[in-house]
């Protein structure tokens, strides 16, 4: 059970939200312009890095608002809560950490 | 930093057993005496009670081996009834008045059951028996299994639902301590003493961990005032939670702990209002780990003969209950900690020799006591045999050295130490990989989690002192984590004894015999070796074999002692083996404490509608829909639910009929930018709509599929009013507020779900209208001025209403929006107009035979996520002239298919019979099987109105098979030969609902 620092509510534990995969996908502006492969890798295939994955969290039984988070599939620590439309962290900060730790 | 007045008498009673106060108890249906301090286990020892269960697989005698949570043997059932619980280690129980206790696997007379059938096969089962033996002849296998089922488990469940209450809370703090021993002790007072947030808790009863046990000076005070102090201490400090009796059972992320507290054990009556158990959800900053450690056993010929004992529990039963356990005793032991047991054994009137696999020692400290008090060391020996019939009688030494001497000695009691083992759980649950320690002899916590720590024996440090003075930097440390300044307490020290390192040695290779590893599930040395040479290689998967570790204990004992034989065995390394995989929980959690009060009525949240007292009192019959309870159909007097459906349909298709359709989903939508999200949502236009008028809407998932559908109304410049299905109305608004704000955050509309705010009343019917104008005559409605799919307000029986001319029965209709809290009055106006043209009201079972009449679909009954409208046959609801979501996927490679399943009518050749739904379709009959299925019939009814049955169904290019027989399959053998039809059976051209 994560704790999870909504941008508008502050720190809740996790059982207040619910988790929409992977953050920063952008709809096609013109999906009729994409062949079945780029379409099917929008609609279908998804990241699954060890390591940061900025994801998209929603505060469903809070404030019913959608936000991104950065988060370490390893150690599951959130490195940093950030609003839609805002920059992801630095790519620095993203490298995979070792397993056992910080 | 004050310190709370001390009353420190019986500030943990029992911490000395009183034996004035007698307690009486049952064990196994026979009296006996405790007093108050013990435990069951203890109790039955002071009784002399050696046997007190039998082994799971080879039902050999076993008795108690531990003094805590480790216990393989003493495994009781407490308490009777609705109440009762299997699985208790009879070493955690404190004894009360009245407890009556069996064991969980005492057999039937101890002496014969089912286990000896199978045991006529070959005196013991080897590993993958069942899989070996009763695999064949198949014919036999239901015999097997039920043979199988009867012996298999431990303990009897409840035959009734558990009267008790149970609940859960939530906790947090700046510092949790698991774990009442010396370390954890010392690290919560240094924590309380600076004033933070603590939580400490301790699985048994009583606070001082294996210090109960042992008779030293702490801090210039005996243990046991030592203890007492400390406590009393942490229970002046209103910032301090103490939960004893409370095992810490799984650790998760972000330091999220869960334990679970038992405040009256089974069997107790406990009082009104009280609860039984309660889970402690604890969230902590900081988390120190003083779980303690678990002494390992050795291997030897009978090595689970009862009478042998862990030294650890030995030291414990005659230090702190007072029991004289042996007059005759040998300690076997690999460490010093085994020469502590054999001090106490001494000081308690028994003759005893030691026997030590290590050489002698010049600075062991125990050379002048052995020669003081007659103790014979025998140095580089080894115990290989255990012998007795229903306990131990005598051990056989053998020497190394000078001949390999053997000698026998004769033996009331044996205490075993193989050394100990950090409880590392909680580091392991929390990701930890422990690491192999050759010179301690044991796995140890590696890299440090974060705002974790392990100290004292679960850190693999068993010297009081070492525990000690960890507890005080671990405190201090947390501490500093959590922003607190410390003070180290008064100083703590204890006399550092030196001691000679421990010789980790697992099975002597010339030991035959039974050598038990697992005594709960009786696994033994040689099923390893048989594991290991039919080609078992890793751990995970010996572990599955051998059911090594597979008890309610999960080999707490004999884990570590099992790897490291099949390390040997293997050619390898501890290390290199590795350990198999740690999970929760800790001890087993009952089912009632993790229900907590979700059960019977909060068990789920149910939803009634406002007309729900209406439909009770004329006899509704309930379907549950998601949480919300809805009539299914109203019986009258004698008619079976069929009679009551059939009637229900023809009244809605010659009279009158209304249907409470309260639970739709609503969803207000307004802003300037709300027809444009529509376009986008749905498949059809909706620019065009005007200000009164509604349409039917398909929305579609990003990859195509039909996801829901309903009305939508445009009430005014944009303002609009969506109706959603009743199951999908959370998911439709959370999907419509992800689109909004992730991907068009730039778009002004906003959604508000008025589900709840306005109930619904359909009435459709020839005779709608005559019955409507009699309550709302203010709103002209004729079809010419309030035409099909229109939208008006209105008074109705004084009430405003928003009143709209839609149908989900094919009917002429209207569909009535009326403030909740009024509702029952337009109700009741309309129910009463009506009575003149026979008006009955319906419920869920008739809505869906008159809709799949008309062929209205219903999403998730007649789609599963994987139909696109085209396949539905709607092709005439995607707007070609828009993008929206899901349109794209539409024209994919595999959503262009003609062989997809499609929806179609089926007739059956039979009118009279009505199909299963979900029954799967076949081209050919007659193929074997198993046959190629080409589709499924979704929907099924027996239809009065048409007088026969109809099925909706989806069939593999079913929409160029229309007229073709295909057949059903049923799956006892039976086909049903039934032809595709067009899937509207009723008034294909839709005059009905325009009149
Ligand atoms: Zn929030």
């Amino acid at each position: 059970m994560f704790l999870i620092e909504c941008p508008w509510c502050g720190r809740r534990d996790q059982g207040e939200f619910s988790c929409g995969g992977e953050a920063h996908i952008v709809r096609p502006a013109s999906p009729d312009d994409l062949d079945d492969e780029s379409w099917a890798d929008y609609l279908f295939n998804r990241k699954n890095p060890k390591g940061v994955h900025l994801e998209q969290w929603v505060h469903i039984q809070g404030c019913g608002r959608w936000f991104n988070a950065a988060r370490n599939t390893v150690s599951n620590k959130i490195v940093s809560v950030y609003k839609v439309g805002e920059e992801p962290p630095h790519p620095e900060k993203r490298k995979p950490v070792p397993e056992s730790g910080q | 930093m004050s310190t709370p007045n001390a009353t420190t008498s019986h500030l943990q009673e029992g911490l000395t057993v009183n034996s004035s106060r007698r307690l009486n108890f049952k064990f196994n249906g026979r009296s006996y005496q405790g007093v108050v301090g013990d435990t069951l286990a203890s109790a039955l020892l002071a009784n002399g009670v050696i046997v007190v269960g039998r082994s799971f697989k080879y039902r050999r005698r076993r008795g108690i081996v531990s003094d805590g949570a480790e216990e393989p043997n003493a495994i009781v059932q407490l308490g009777s009834g609705a109440t009762t619980v299997p699985n208790i280690r009879a070493t955690q129980v404190m004894l009360y008045e009245g407890l009556e206790a069996t064991s969980v696997n005492k057999g039937y007379s101890l002496d014969f059951d089912l286990r000896a059938i199978i045991r006529l096969a070959g005196r013991f089962m080897p590993p993958g028996f069942y899989y070996k033996t009763f695999m064949s002849p198949k014919k036999l296998w239901p015999f097997y299994e039920r043979l199988i089922r009867l012996s298999a488990g431990l303990g009897e469940i409840p035959k009734s639902p558990d009267p008790d209450l149970y609940d859960s809370i939530n906790a947090h703090c700046d510092i949790l301590v698991v774990g009442g021993g010396i370390a954890g002790l010392s690290a919560a007072l240094t924590a309380g003493l600076a004033g933070a947030r603590v939580i400490i808790t301790e699985q048994q009863p009583l606070w001082g961990g294996a210090l109960l046990g042992r008779p030293e000076t702490v801090v210039g005070l005996s243990s046991k005032k030592w203890i007492e102090q400390v406590i009393d201490r942490l229970k002046g400090m209103k910032e301090v939670k103490l939960l004893p009796n409370c095992c810490l059972f799984g650790a998760y992320d972000h330091h999220f702990y869960t334990a679970c507290e038992t405040r009256y054990p089974p069997g107790i009556t406990i009082p009104e209002g009280e609860v039984r158990e309660r889970v402690w959800k604890i969230r902590a900053r900081q988390v120190i780990h003083a779980t303690g450690a678990i002494e390992r056993p050795l291997l030897y010929k009978n090595n689970d003969l009862p009478g042998i004992m862990l030294a650890g529990a030995v030291s414990a039963y005659i230090n702190r209950w007072d029991i004289t356990l042996s007059r005759h005793a040998v300690v076997f032991t690999n460490n010093d900690s085994g020469y502590r047991a054999a001090c106490d054994l001494v000081r308690s009137g028994a003759s005893v020799v030691v026997v030590d696999p290590r050489a002698a020692s010049e600075t062991n400290r125990y050379a002048k006591w052995s020669d003081q008090n007659r103790v014979e060391i025998l140095n580089q020996s080894w115990i290989t045999e255990a012998r007795g019939t229903l306990r131990v009688r005598s051990v056989i030494v053998k020497r190394s050295g000078e001949g390999n001497q053997q000698f026998e000695f004769t033996c009331d009691l044996l205490a075993v130490s193989g050394g100990w083992n950090p409880v590392l759980h909680l580091y392991a649950y929390s990701g930890g990989k422990p690491l192999f320690d050759e010179q301690r002899g044991c796995f140890v916590p590696n890299a440090k989690i974060e705002g974790q720590q392990q100290i004292g024996a679960a850190n693999g440090s068993f010297s009081l002192a070492a525990c000690l003075n960890e507890g005080v930097e671990a405190g201090i440390h947390a501490l500093f984590e959590c922003g607190y300044s410390a003070s180290v307490p008064e100083t703590t020290e204890i006399e550092s004894v030196e001691e000679q390192p421990i010789l980790p040695f697992w099975r002597l290779a010339e030991s035959g015999g039974e050598q038990f590893i697992d005594l709960q599930n009786d696994t033994k040395v040689a099923d390893i070796e048989l594991a290991v040479a039919e080609g078992y290689r890793s751990i995970e998967h010996i572990k599955r074999y051998t059911l090594l570790g597979f008890g309610t204990d999960q080999g707490k004992m004999g884990n570590i002692v099992g790897m490291a034989v099949a390390a040997g065995l293997l050619k390898q390394t501890i290390p290199e083996t590795g350990t198999t995989t740690f999970r929760p929980p800790y001890t087993p959690v009952t089912f009632g404490a993790i229900a907590g009060r979700h059960v019977g009525p909060l068990f789920d949240t149910v939803r009634k509608t406002a007309f729900h007292s209406w439909h009770c009192s004329h006899g509704a019959e309930f379907e549950d829909v998601g949480q919300w309870r809805r009539p299914w159909y109203y019986p009258r007097e004698g008619e079976t639910m069929q009679q009551a459906v059939n009637r229900e349909c023809l009244t809605a298709r010659n009279q009158v009929a209304m249907i409470d359709a309260s639970t739709l989903g609503k969803i207000d939508i307004q802003g300037p930018d709300a027809v444009t999200f529509l376009d986008r949502i749905y498949t059809n236009g909706w620019g065009n709509l005007k200000p009164g008028r509604c349409r039917y809407g398909l929305m579609l998932g990003e990859d195509g599929m039909v996801m829901d559908d309903g009305v939508t109304t445009c009430l005014g410049p944009n303002h609009y009013l969506m109706t959603t299905t009743t199951g999908g109305a959370a998911r439709v608004l959370g999907w419509m507020e992800r689109w909004l704000q992730t991907e068009w955050p730039e778009l002004k509309v906003y959604f508000t779900s008025v589900t709840d705010h306005w109930a619904t009343i359909s009435v459709s019917g020839p005779f709608a209208r005559k019955t409507f104008e009699q309550v709302c005559e203010q709103v002209d409605l004729s079809s010419a001025s309030f035409p099909f799919l229109s939208f008006r307000e209105g008074v109705v029986a004084g009430v405003p209403t928003r009143i709209f001319r839609i149908s989900f029965s094919g009917e002429l209709g209207f569909e009535i929006n009326v403030n909740a809290n009024a509702a029952q009055g337009v109700w009741d106006a309309i129910w009463e107009a009506g009575q003149e043209y026979g008006i009955t009201a319906y419920g869920t079972e008739t809505m869906h035979v008159l809709r799949a009449e008309k062929g209205f679909i219903i999403v998730g009954q007649d789609t599963d996520g994987s139909v696109t409208p085209i396949d539905l046959g709607m092709n005439w609801i995607v707007s070609k002239k828009k993008d929206f979501i899901g349109r794209r996927s539409l024209a994919r490679a595999d959503t262009k298919r003609e062989d997809r399943k499609q929806l179609v009518g089926l007739l059956t050749s039979d009118p009279a019979r009505v199909l299963p739904e979900g029954a799967q379709l076949v081209a050919n009959p007659d193929e074997p099987l198993p046959a190629t299925m080409i589709g499924h019939v979704t929907s099924s009814y027996w239809s009065e109105n048409i007088g026969r049955s109809i099925a909706l169904a989806l069939v593999r290019g079913g929409h160029q098979k229309e007229g073709q027989r295909i057949y059903v399959r049923n799956r006892d053998g039976e086909t049903i030969a039934v032809n595709i039809s067009s899937s509207v059976f009723f008034d294909p051209e839709g005059e009905r609902q325009n009149v």
